[in-house]
């Protein structure tokens, strides 16, 4: 025990990694208590792996990684069960008119148009930011789970379909899917 | 309708292989086709623009957040109280 406290200080881990936590977890799971919650989970079973530290990553990586597991978990909940299925469907219904049957060809009404992102920067832009937010809050749980595996936690396509237990092909459906969902509701919402 | 005909017109098929270029691979048949179809199809090349340009602003949005939000403090030293406690059971 007395060599491992060298490395882990967990007296300190509430002062110097709760809020750095807590922002990690918000940022994946867009829920306050739910993160809340997380945080405090992670710290107590970390408590219970000090003694499996070998001190080959930072304190705060090391509990990172336990959070991240725990994330996952979150997710594989929020996508099983039959609510899921409920709001998949309605996702699916939300493009289902976006193509022509025949030949998949744009239907007009919901063809690109230039809305604005394509000339200038709207990364300062705030109200653009929180527009995305909303239309990501949208996606079905288990779309915006392997949107955000891939895009924000750069989590290869192999560890993600195994992780949620889907199939390849089905990722690529989903991360179209899940695409052209967000840019139509930031056309629509963007004006 | 011939194969040149059907590449032409699935727009549905062009996005997709945007999306699988973007973060991962597609093959050579398939670069091909999503390259003629882009060629002749301007609804298309600007979902592909917007479609990355959404992408960078995702990646942006997480990276600044992550700064922003806080715990309260009541929440912070019932935490610390846990596990000080959990600390002096051992």
């Amino acid at each position: 025990m007395i060599t491992k406290t060298q490395q882990l200080e967990p007296r300190n881990w509430v002062a110097t990694h709760a809020d750095y936590l807590y922002a990690y977890a918000i940022a994946r799971i867009n829920d306050e208590e739910q993160a809340k919650d997380l945080v405090q989970e992670t710290f107590l079973a970390a408590l219970q792996k000090v003694d499996k530290f070998e001190g080959k990553s930072s304190e705060r990586t090391w509990l990172t990684a336990i959070l991240k597991y725990k994330i996952i978990d979150v997710y594989r909940k929020k996508s099983s069960g039959l609510v899921v299925n409920a709001d998949v469907q309605r996702a699916e219904q939300e493009q289902s008119d976006f193509f022509e049957p025949e030949y998949g060809h744009w239907n007009n009404e919901h063809a690109p148009k230039a809305f604005g992102i394509d000339y200038h920067d709207p990364l300062v832009n705030k109200e653009f930011n929180s527009i995305l937010q909303k239309c990501m809050q949208k996606l079905p749980a288990l779309w915006l789970s392997i949107f955000t595996m891939k895009h924000i936690d750069d989590q290869s396509t192999d560890v993600i379909c195994s992780e949620l237990k889907i199939t390849q092909s089905n990722f690529w459906v989903i991360i179209h899917r899940t695409k052209l969902n967000l840019r139509a509701c930031l056309q629509k919402n963007w004006i | 309708m011939g194969t040149l005909k059907k590449i032409q017109n699935n727009c549905h098929k062009a996005t997709f292989l945007i999306e699988k270029r973007l973060i991962g691979r597609i093959t050579l048949r398939e670069k091909i086709e999503l390259w003629i179809h882009l060629l002749g199809c301007g609804i298309c090349r600007t979902y592909q623009k917007q479609t990355i340009k959404i992408s960078q602003m995702i990646r942006q949005l997480f990276a600044s957040a992550n700064s922003e939000k806080h715990l309260d403090d009541t929440f912070k030293k019932d935490m610390q109280d846990r596990i000080e406690n959990e600390l002096d059971k051992n």
